[in-house]
């Protein structure tokens, strides 16, 4: 698909001017998304977009997703930046999230799901690898915070154990490691074997975010984390994200922009299955090249 | 017709009606408590300690207790929840998990349908397959009878208890890479236990009470029957057979077992209400 290629094809040093003339008629605008073409099937070009040492973790080419009949996705192409925050925005049903269950083959345990094209990781094609192998590298937090009805420490050795291969002294120091590194030891290093359920909705989230990470995820997908959450929690699980990124590829969907562009480094801006633009953050906020993405950026819509 | 009296006896049809839900719900709530007390007052009147460790003394002869039917009952219910719960249990999770959707339309229609079948046409059938066969009556035949009975609300219980559990455990489990089974065995059925096990207990405590299918399967039996390939005495069959008969003191021992028999379902059940009352997802650990 033309558009987020030609995302990819510029450097942020050189970009082109505005792509498209403003159009003031939101029909005329809808009928030029839907019919753009699509790309010829190439693979999206080098790490052009990308500053100099930042590789590519996971890669999406002229993805289709369909739940049933409809359509969902639309010729998505995209590259994931190793080690960087990534954050999706757009408004509600326009594919973000479905996109992201593609990512760890989430997408999977909807019946009546079908995908076309192709998502890799590191070079693999991520439906030709086993599944759980895939879960495995490619963590996800959910929008609703869903421990187990366990204990803390039994929540976050659960994938450990499922794993297996860890003494029990190890994955003692794993489950601590993974609390510490979501900024949840603290608060819970005395009750560690008190039921999840006791904790408040923004330590719930961190707890899940600990679980995920105790596997040592190569990629960690959140899905409108924070959205149930209050400012407080908000913040600690942002500031949370910046520091994970150092070690890990982070891809998040959020409803709000504010969020997107306090903690991303990349963001791509989805609109009715399709992928409209992606860039660096400061210039999908502060100077999108695409009418629609100013539009949603700046409240227009959505 | 004024709009003040429109009013006046729409307010009476209300006051009525009212009434009569009133008057209905204290009949039905007056009988079952007309029961338990009739069954209370007989019961334990005639209920001694002889009653749980004596067996039945020679027809003529007074006392006895029917120590071999409290035992006969507890091992054929053992033996029906060893055969109705697994199938059951496995059964319902595959309904609730993996089934695609008209099978599982299909299975759940007929296990509706076999939890209509009469009792002692369930009888009947445990009869024809293992009283025939092996040419006499046996606990084994009264346990299938009973496990068959089991079966559906086994199938039911378990897929709706664990419908229950919210999507997102799964999802959650089978986002850190673990297999469906497992997710399964560790957090989704762990999460629904406290249900599926209330259910089991309903289950039992409903088939606790059944006479039909036992009369033709375990029979009936004055003495202890070790093993489980003799006619074997329980106590809804006794009470049916000391009720019948012509002596008083048999009577008396028929409402000591029905008082019995009553006390241990009402235990069931209530220890079953208390399980599932102690919080769904909450205290687990």
């Amino acid at each position: 698909m033309s558009i987020p290629m030609e995302a990819h094809e510029r450097t942020p040093e050189t970009r082109v001017p505005r792509a498209s003339p403003p159009m003031n008629d939101p029909a005329a605008r809808a009928t030029q998304i839907a019919d753009a073409t699509p790309a010829p099937n190439v693979a999206p070009a080098p790490a052009a977009l990308f500053a100099a040492g930042v590789g590519e973790k996971m890669r999406a080419t002229d993805l289709n997703f369909f739940y049933g009949k409809a359509q969902a996705l639309y010729n998505i192409s995209i590259r994931i930046p190793t080690n960087h925050v990534t954050a999706f925005i757009g408004p509600s049903g326009c594919g973000k999230s479905t996109f992201l269950r593609t990512l760890n083959r989430m997408c999977d345990t909807v019946k009546g799901t079908r995908v076309e094209g192709d998502v890799q990781l590191d070079g693999e094609d991520v439906f030709g690898l086993d599944v759980t192998s895939v879960r495995r590298r490619v963590g996800m937090v959910f929008q609703r915070s869903n421990p187990f009805p366990k204990s803390i420490f039994d929540n976050v050795a659960y994938g450990l154990r499922v794993n297996g291969g860890l003494s029990r002294a190890e994955v003692a120091e794993r489950v601590e490691r993974s609390l510490v590194r979501s900024a949840l030891w603290d608060e819970v290093k005395h009750k560690l074997h008190e039921s999840a359920y006791g904790l408040s909705g923004g330590q719930q989230q961190r707890l899940c975010i600990a679980r995920a990470l105790a596997v040592d995820p190569e990629v960690l997908l959140l899905d409108e984390p924070c959205s149930a959450l209050d400012p407080i929690s908000t913040s600690k699980i942002e500031e949370l994200l910046l520091t994970l990124a150092d070690s890990c590829t982070i891809v998040i969907v959020t409803h709000n922009m504010q969020q997107a562009a306090r903690v991303s480094d990349y963001t791509g801006f989805f609109l009715m299955g399709k992928l409209v633009e992606f860039d660096k953050t400061e210039q999908i906020f502060q100077a999108p090249s695409r009418k629609e993405t100013e539009d949603y950026v700046t409240g227009r819509f959505g | 017709m004024t709009e003040a009296t429109r009013l006046r006896s729409r307010h009476m049809v209300n006051n009525v009606m009212l009434g009569l839900t009133g008057l209905f719900t204290i009949i039905i709530a007056g009988a079952l408590l007309f029961i338990l007390g009739y069954l209370f007052i007989n019961g334990a009147r005639n209920l001694d300690f002889a009653f749980f460790t004596q067996l039945p003394k020679p027809t003529g002869e007074t006392g006895g207790g029917m120590a071999n039917a409290i035992v006969g009952s507890a091992k054929i219910l053992g033996m029906a929840t060893a055969i109705g719960v697994p199938i059951g249990f496995l059964g319902g999770v595959y309904l609730a998990e993996y089934g695609n959707k008209s099978f599982a339309f299909a299975v759940r229609y007929l296990t509706d349908l076999l939890n209509g079948v009469p009792s002692i046409v369930i009888g009947i059938f445990a009869f024809t397959l293992v009283v025939l066969k092996a040419k006499h009556f046996s606990a084994f035949a009264g346990g299938m009878a009973l496990g068959l009975m089991m079966i559906p609300i086994s199938v039911r219980s378990t897929e709706e208890f664990l419908r229950a559990v919210p999507n997102g455990l799964r999802e959650g489990a089978l986002a850190l890479g673990t297999p469906k089974w497992r997710a399964l065995a560790t957090v989704v059925i762990p999460a629904a236990k406290d249900g599926i096990i209330t259910g089991i207990m309903l289950n039992l405590a409903r088939v606790a009470g059944e006479t039909a299918p036992l009369l033709f399967t375990s029979l009936n039996n004055r003495f202890w029957s070790p093993g489980i390939n003799q006619p074997t005495s329980t106590l809804p069959v006794m009470i049916y057979t000391y009720a019948l008969s012509p002596y008083d003191d048999w009577h008396r021992q028929a409402w000591a077992a029905g008082f019995v028999l009553l006390m241990l379902i009402l235990t069931i059940n209530v220890s079953a209400r208390m399980i599932l009352s102690r919080s769904r997802y909450s205290g687990g650990r």
